[in-house]
């Protein structure tokens, strides 16, 4: 730091020509704060350009989605047992997100009122799991876990059961929360 | 002509470029160096086609993921040549990729990243790093279903880096779920920071060949010593250097050209990637895989046993990078000629079948569940009704096919069943059915007894021998129980 200091000062002294035959005396110490001064606004300027950006950069990891009930379909819709696909948009999403504002939860009705929802991803790394009817699992098309009908682990390299989304009847709507994409 | 000469004299006096750019090209190198130096140059060519084909589809490209997937339909249907520059964008990208890591032995073979050229070596290291972002980056602003799952499937390997992992997925996001902002900041990143960061690399790797000198051809017994390099390698310049231009150009800019025909000539015969579905999460039926060049990586990471995952998925990346890069401050001096350097020659001829032969596992996939596998048929069966076909059915509808082969029908994830009561009685299939295992379910509460015991009447047939064909009955296999 201090060579990097005096290196200014040195060159230009050494390149002044005719017009570095100026008083030698003076010249070190001005010339230190003004390498100094330089320095100073270079980095406040980078600072003070960057750090808006940056910030723009970085806030989206830091966003939490607001939580929303988003109704997908009648009460009536669901027939009791099944496992039915469901799909709905996310409020959230921008409005030029198209059809990737959309996402799906897999929903089972297991009473009059009672709903429970799991999401699509599996708790490996987040690809779309299946629901087989016949054998009732869950199978996860990418490294093979498979899920009970309750969500637990049956097979695979799944490390946690299938997510669910909180359900609530209102209005004669089954309706979910809206929730992040699970992050194992 | 003379006006050509005078107006080139006036920009050379007020600009100094002519006589910097005629010095370089004429620089001398050392001769011999023949067609195993000029990938390097192929591989800025690629990068180049790269470049101007993407700066080409974006005039039509559409980064929003309301509008990606029509604007790529439209350019690979529609737009007049838009086919062909797709194409030569996914195939520029393919010969990048090959032809990196042809430069990258080439070097690491002749040993030309010894003294004093560390720094090219490590600086191409960097360019090896992003080139490989820019190609899953790439993959991915391909907004189609495969992205949009390959997006969800990245952010859960981000997840997976220790304490920062969940902020860092949601970083690469642009938030909590897949949408907008992650296809503007992918987006971002594939045209904008990563480009300008591999130009300016590129040019710095460039720099330092002209300030290095381009190595010479390696000879037996000829070792490197820092101390006494540089001046030996500017007396052979001296003696028995050639101007770069042409005497070794003119090779660079024809394997360039085969380079520019081949990517030309595949992407008119075989087109650029297809597109997959609709960048809608909703649908389900979706399987994400990468392209070719990752397909090695992809194998590795479902091959591992699970427990190793979190470490494997983040480490094994950085510490492939750390120990390519760190390859030149290891050893920077002595032999460079493969001849000599057994152990170098050794790890490339074990690395390519081994790279090899992960692709091939990881282009089949085995790992995966064949969940689209249609129901046996009677011909498999060797029934068409009767306990054995029933118990085919429920082999079939309780999602046993997707993971068991049989008679080459159904998955490869568990154990070909094809024979399988050639090597296990009914009863030790019967333990197995019922309690699973690791990679299995427990169909204990999955099956009816009756579904068992007709599961395992077909089971008892699948004999090498023994088997009576269209009879419909357990073979003599069976007979005990």
């Amino acid at each position: 730091m201090k060579s990097g200091n005096k290196m200014p000062g040195n060159n230009m002294t050494g390149r002044s020509g005719p017009g570095g035959q100026t008083s030698g005396e003076a010249d070190p110490v001005r010339r230190r704060f003004l390498a100094r001064l330089g320095m100073a606004a270079g980095t406040l300027l980078a600072i003070a350009a960057g750090l808006p950006v940056i910030g723009y950069i970085l806030e989206p990891a830091f966003r939490r989605m607001q939580r929303q009930w988003v109704s997908v379909g009648p009460v009536d819709r669901f027939a009791a047992g099944d496992t039915v696909l469901v799909s709905f948009e996310n409020p959230r999403a921008l409005p030029w997100a198209g059809v990737t504002a959309k996402t799906g939860a897999w929903v089972r009705r297991v009473g009059d009122t009672n709903f429970i929802a799991f999401v699509l991803n599996c708790s490996h790394l987040g690809c779309p799991v299946r629901w087989e009817p016949s054998s009732k699992l869950f199978i996860c098309p990418c490294h093979g876990s498979v899920y009970y009908a309750d969500g637990t682990v049956a097979a695979g390299p799944a490390p946690l059961p299938l997510q669910r989304f909180h359900v609530r009847v209102n209005n004669g709507q089954v309706e979910l929360e809206t929730r992040p994409i699970p992050i194992t | 002509m003379k006006l050509w000469k005078k107006f080139l004299q006036w920009l050379n006096d007020r600009t100094g470029l002519v006589d910097m750019i005629v010095s370089q090209a004429v620089h001398p190198v050392p001769p011999g160096a023949k067609w195993k130096y000029v990938f390097g140059s192929a591989v800025l060519t690629a990068f180049i086609v790269q470049v101007v084909t993407g700066i080409g589809l974006l005039m039509t490209y559409v980064p929003s993921t309301g509008g990606a997937y029509q604007s790529l339909q439209y350019i690979t249907n529609k737009a007049p040549l838009g086919s062909l520059l797709r194409g030569m964008h996914c195939w520029g990208a393919s010969a990048m990729a090959v032809l990196i890591t042809i430069h990258l032995c080439r070097v690491f073979l002749t040993g030309s990243y010894k003294f004093p050229r560390e720094l090219n070596w490590a600086s191409g290291v960097f360019l090896l790093g992003i080139t490989t972002a820019m190609a899953f980056s790439g993959q991915i602003i391909r907004w189609d279903q495969n992205a949009v799952w390959s997006m969800v499937v990245g952010a859960g390997m981000a997840g997976r880096f220790p304490l920062i992992g969940k902020w860092l997925a949601h970083f690469v996001l642009g938030g909590d779920v897949v949408g907008s902002y992650t296809l503007s900041r992918i987006f971002d990143v594939h045209v904008f920071i990563l480009p300008v960061l591999l130009a300016s690399l590129a040019g710095l790797h460039l720099y330092l060949v002209l300030h290095n000198g381009v190595s010479e051809p390696p000879v037996p017994g000829h070792k490197v010593d820092p101390a006494t390099y540089r001046s030996e390698y500017q007396d052979m310049l001296r003696k028995r250097g050639v101007p770069f231009w042409p005497e070794a150009a003119w090779r660079d800019l024809v394997f360039a050209l085969a380079v520019v025909f081949a990517v030309l000539l595949l992407a008119w015969l075989a087109g650029p990637a297809r597109l997959d579905k609709p960048p809608d999460p909703s649908l389900i039926n979706a399987h994400p895989h990468p392209d070719w060049y990752f397909l090695w990586y992809f194998a590795v990471l479902a091959l591992l046993p699970h427990a190793l995952e979190n470490y494997v998925m983040i480490l094994a990346p950085l510490l492939i990078g750390l120990i390519l890069f760190s390859v030149p401050f290891v050893s920077n001096r002595g032999e460079r000629h493969p001849a000599r350097r057994p152990l170098a020659v050794a790890a490339v001829i074990f690395i390519f079948p081994a790279i090899a032969a992960l692709t091939l596992s990881g282009s089949n996939e085995n790992w995966s569940p064949r969940v689209n596998t249609p129901p046996l048929t009677a011909d498999i069966i060797g029934a068409s009704s009767g306990p054995v076909y029933d118990g085919a059915m429920v082999f079939s509808e309780k999602a046993c096919i997707y993971c068991h082969t049989i008679d080459g029908h159904g998955g490869k994830r568990g154990p070909d069943l094809s024979y399988v009561a050639d090597r296990l009685t009914h009863d030790q299939m019967l333990l197995r059915v019922m309690n699973g295992a690791y990679n299995m379910p427990v169909f204990a509460h999955i099956l009816s007894s009756e579904e068992t015991e007709s599961l395992l009447n077909f089971l008892s047939t699948r004999k090498k021998t023994g088997f009576v064909v269209g009879q419909g009955q357990p073979a003599a296999g069976n007979s005990s129980n």
